[in-house]
């Protein structure tokens, strides 16, 4: 972070000297000058490739500190110019702080302030002149660090652009100065995913941390910890799980001085998501999750007092959940309910909350049916869910989705849950679904899916390979009869394990979604999304 | 009396070939392929026609008839047993219609005429003995056995006709023809192969290993991505036990996902299957036709008390209908399913279809 070689004063070159060695988090003033301190010298080198002479004269001005420019409010900051031309510029960020080129800033003394003043706005006529006449590409240049902050058209996920190399080094950037470890992918990649992570749960991302954490609230590793050994699954689970980490992280948060309470507390959280991302990718609910949460931290009046407004943002994170999550269940058991009648063979796959609830609902309604659950290789979430409806008393049947064939005969209604429904209405859900779907319409069986209304998301996608989720290639081996073929798959390099998370589901195979508004066709999810829009 | 010990050997061995094909078809044997299933039941049927005491045709396939009902009630999943028996029988229909020099094609053909003026024909025939039968019809089943052996080869020399490079071909479990067929592709083009495991056995894994290691690119999917990756494949070419008398398939569980998944994005669906697979069986036989192992491979018997609440299904077939299906590539070349019921003719009396 501090790799600028920036000569400094020598007072906060120890400083900020010392706080690297000993490891310590950077206090805030430190990083904004550090900041600071970058762009200054990257507006430098700018200005200094297009001028080239008339510069140089500009840089024998002597190198001590100036005070702040106006607009930004911070104590020490440094100096306006870099090194006079006569040192080369110190960049190698190797080049530490103490050996940079100390003559040059100590011979000078500290000139009054006025006239330091006076200096700079001369300079900065001259380089108004100068840029009139047409030299408009530094100006540009200066403005991008600026204009990156807000884009104007949405950025790609960093998350499905792996196979480029200058968003992972973007990345890495980003998390080295947040002070996140960077997780590295594993195992060789199937060529049609070479653009998305590929993980493995042997490695957690917490093994790189240093204990104990100050960067990331405990209960954030703790958390990030549970979805990357796959203890929180299901989007419902996961969501839940971090407002309640967030709810925890606005308890024991306090406002630093000089700071509001509604920008700083959503800059505390970014490193935080930053660090679950890395755990695993983020599902679409709790990105919806997050933007709500983010959008009530920065509805925070500015006069509202600080223990005030964290009882409100606790208020409103369990509003959220138990109107999105809670009750869109029960108003979803309540129309699905309908759909169930006497005698009916329910197949159902994997484990969805949703479903799982509605199927118990249902039973104590005295709903007379049974249930045969569908489960695949490696994840065999379906055991699960056979558990939580053989607790209840339901009749169950338990087979693989290889036997899909054999047992749909006997089937008269299917019913999955969705991990997210995109905007031209294809249902995300876990890989397998669009297989049931699709031989269940083979044999008229029609299909219902149950989604609540937060689950909604504006991204479009219509094959499972440009945005899905790789999980770890161990899961597929397989022991049998004491043989794993599998085991030293590593070693061979033509073979390649590919275990997929998330498959999309065409909306010709669904014959209905249930929601919390009601039982709509899949396609009427852009309706649905832009109604929410304008309510919010 | 060495007549005496030849008929027990000969007993005995027909009982270890019997205990054989029951153990193995319960999955606690070591799997056999169809080939040397094929190649076991030729061996044993022509010992008995070495061995066993018999004087006319009539009398022989008599025999053979009766250890043929035994071994496909040992085993009725074994559908290539029966295949074979049935091939023998013809065999010894030809060789008893050429020594009695009538010519062979009359005897075969079902015409309408023959049905209405000739019915009592059949019976009577076989009884005449002739001295050479037996030498004749030996010699006629080890041609057999020679065609027996040289199918994987047949087949996979066709493989270059159908591959072409930069291909991703799709294949579901294990099957000896498919990855023959694959190999012998692989030493001329360049292609990428995506195998399903095929749970709960995971033969894939095994197929996997093998393609992998003559430099094959290969990818292990789980069952469930097979429509998730099927967008990208271009051909699926999988192996089956059975084709049955319509074009149908009996292959193993998850083909008939595989089919489908081919069918909605337009990907052709190729079956390398060797004429022994051929059976003249239709799938409406629903007992029969669907057979079931031990649940414990799909819940094992660690999953605690739930077991007794549940019921668990494992079956190991799969019914693919002959729409699905684009082209049969056997070891007498290549075939559409519409001319299935044809060879069938070719290959068996229609006789001979019950047994």
């Amino acid at each position: 972070m501090a790799d600028c070689g920036e000569p400094d004063g020598p007072g906060n070159k120890d400083d900020i000297a010392r706080s690297k060695n000993e490891g310590k988090e950077l206090t805030k003033e430190e990083k904004q000058r550090l900041r600071k301190q970058k762009k200054q010298q990257k507006k430098h080198k700018e200005r200094k490739n297009e001028k080239g002479p008339s510069e140089t004269e500009k840089d024998e001005t002597p190198v001590s500190l100036l005070p702040p420019p106006p607009p930004v409010a911070t104590q020490k900051a440094p100096s306006a110019l870099p090194a006079p031309a006569s040192a080369p510029i110190p960049v190698p960020a190797s080049a530490p702080f103490h050996s940079s080129p100390a003559p040059s800033p100590a011979d000078k003394p500290a000139k009054s302030k006025a006239e330091l003043k006076a200096e700079r706005r001369a300079r900065q006529e001259t380089d108004r002149a100068a840029k009139q006449p047409g030299s408009s590409s530094s100006g540009i240049k200066t403005k991008v660090p600026l204009s990156e902050l807000n884009p104007v058209v949405k950025r790609l996920p960093e998350h499905v652009q792996v196979d480029d190399p200058a968003v992972v080094k973007r990345l890495a950037k980003k998390l080295e100065r947040q002070q996140i470890p960077l997780r590295s992918d594993y195992g060789y990649k199937v060529s049609l995913f070479s653009h998305l992570h590929q993980y493995s749960r042997k490695a957690p991302l917490t093994q790189l941390l240093s204990i104990p954490s100050t960067v990331i609230h405990p209960s954030i590793v703790r958390l990030g910890l549970q979805y990357s050994q796959g203890i929180v699954a299901g989007s419902n689970a996961r969501s839940v799980a971090l407002l309640h980490a967030f709810k925890q992280v606005i308890r024991d948060y306090t406002t630093p001085p000089n700071e509001e309470l509604s920008r700083d507390l959503v800059n505390k959280l970014k490193p935080y998501i930053s660090f679950l991302n890395q755990c695993r990718p983020l599902s679409a609910s709790m990105g919806n999750a997050i933007k709500y949460i983010k959008k009530e931290i920065s509805n925070i009046p500015s006069q509202c007092k600080e223990e005030e407004a964290k009882t409100k943002l606790l208020k409103c994170i369990d509003r959220y959940i138990e109107e999105k999550i809670v009750l869109a269940a029960k108003a979803i058991s309540k129309y699905a309910i309908e759909k169930i009648s006497d005698g009916d063979v329910i197949l159902v796959y994997g484990c969805s909350s949703l479903v799982n609830h509605i199927l118990c609902e249902a039973f104590e309604k005295s709903r007379k049916f049974r249930v045969i659950v569908v489960d695949s290789r490696p994840r065999l979430e379906g055991r699960e869910a056979l558990r939580r409806l053989v607790q209840r008393g339901i009749s169950c049947t338990y087979v693989l989705i290889s036997a899909l064939s054999y047992i749909l005969p006997e089937v008269s209604k299917v019913f999955l849950g969705a991990h997210a429904l995109l905007a031209n209405g294809y249902v995300m859900s876990r890989v397998g679904t669009s297989q049931i779907a699709l031989v269940a319409r083979t044999f008229n069986v029609p299909v219902l899916v149950c989604c609540e209304t937060y689950k909604f998301c504006e991204r479009v996608q219509t094959d499972s390979f440009v945005s899905n989720e790789l999980d770890d290639p161990d899961d597929l081996m397989v022991t049998r009869k004491g043989k794993t073929q599998l085991e030293n798959w590593q070693d061979v390099s033509s073979l390649g394990l590919l275990n997929l998370v998330y498959d999309v589901t065409p909306p010709d195979f669904v014959d209905l979604v249930i929601t919390d508004l009601g039982m709509i066709p899949c396609t009427s999810v852009p309706v649905v999304l832009r109604v929410k829009n304008l309510d919010q | 009396m060495p007549g005496a010990d030849k008929e027990t050997d000969l007993t005995e061995r027909i009982e270890a070939f019997l205990a054989d094909l029951k153990r193995g078809g319960s999955g606690t044997g070591p799997l056999r392929g169809s080939g040397e299933m094929a190649r076991e039941t030729t061996y044993l049927l022509r010992r008995i026609t070495a061995q066993a005491r018999w004087s006319s045709a009539g009398d022989l396939m008599e025999i053979i008839r009766n250890e043929g009902r035994r071994m496909t009630a040992a085993q009725p999943s074994e559908t290539t047993v029966g295949n074979m028996v049935r091939r023998v029988l013809k065999i010894i229909r030809e060789e008893y219609a050429r020594s009695r020099g009538s010519s062979e094609e009359t005897e075969q053909q079902e015409s309408l005429h023959k049905l209405l003026t000739a019915g009592e024909l059949s019976e009577e025939n076989f009884r005449q003995h002739f001295v050479h039968l037996k030498a004749n019809v030996i010699e006629a089943i080890n041609e057999l056995l020679t065609e027996l052996d040289g199918t994987t080869d047949n087949i996979a020399m066709q493989a270059l006709e159908h591959i072409h490079s930069n291909e991703v071909i799709m294949t579901v479990g294990r099957s000896r023809t498919v990855e023959a067929f694959l190999k012998d592709a692989a030493r001329k083009r360049k292609f990428h192969v995506i195998v399903a495991e095929c749970a709960p056995f995971c033969q894939g894994h095994e197929m996997a290993t093998g393609l992998s290691k003559v430099g094959i690119e290969t990818t292990v999917i789980a069952d469930a991505a097979i429509f998730a990756v099927m967008s990208r494949v271009n051909k699926v070419i999988i192996g089956t036990q059975t084709v049955l008398a319509n074009g149908g398939l009996r292959a193993v569980n998850g083909t008939h996902s595989v089919a489908l998944a081919a069918r909605h994005h337009s990907t052709p669906l190729i079956i390398c299957a060797p004429m022994f697979k051929l059976s003249p069986q239709f799938p409406n036989e629903e007992d029969t036709f669907h057979k079931f192992v031990s649940p414990h491979e799909v819940l094992p018997f660690t999953a605690g008390e739930i077991l007794s609440k549940v019921n668990v299904h494992c079956p190991v077939f799969d019914y693919v209908p002959p729409e699905l299906i684009t082209l049969f590539i056997s070891n007498i070349g290549g075939n559409a399913p519409s001319y299935i019921y044809r060879l069938m003719s070719e290959l068996y009396h229609p006789e001979d279809h019950k047994l």
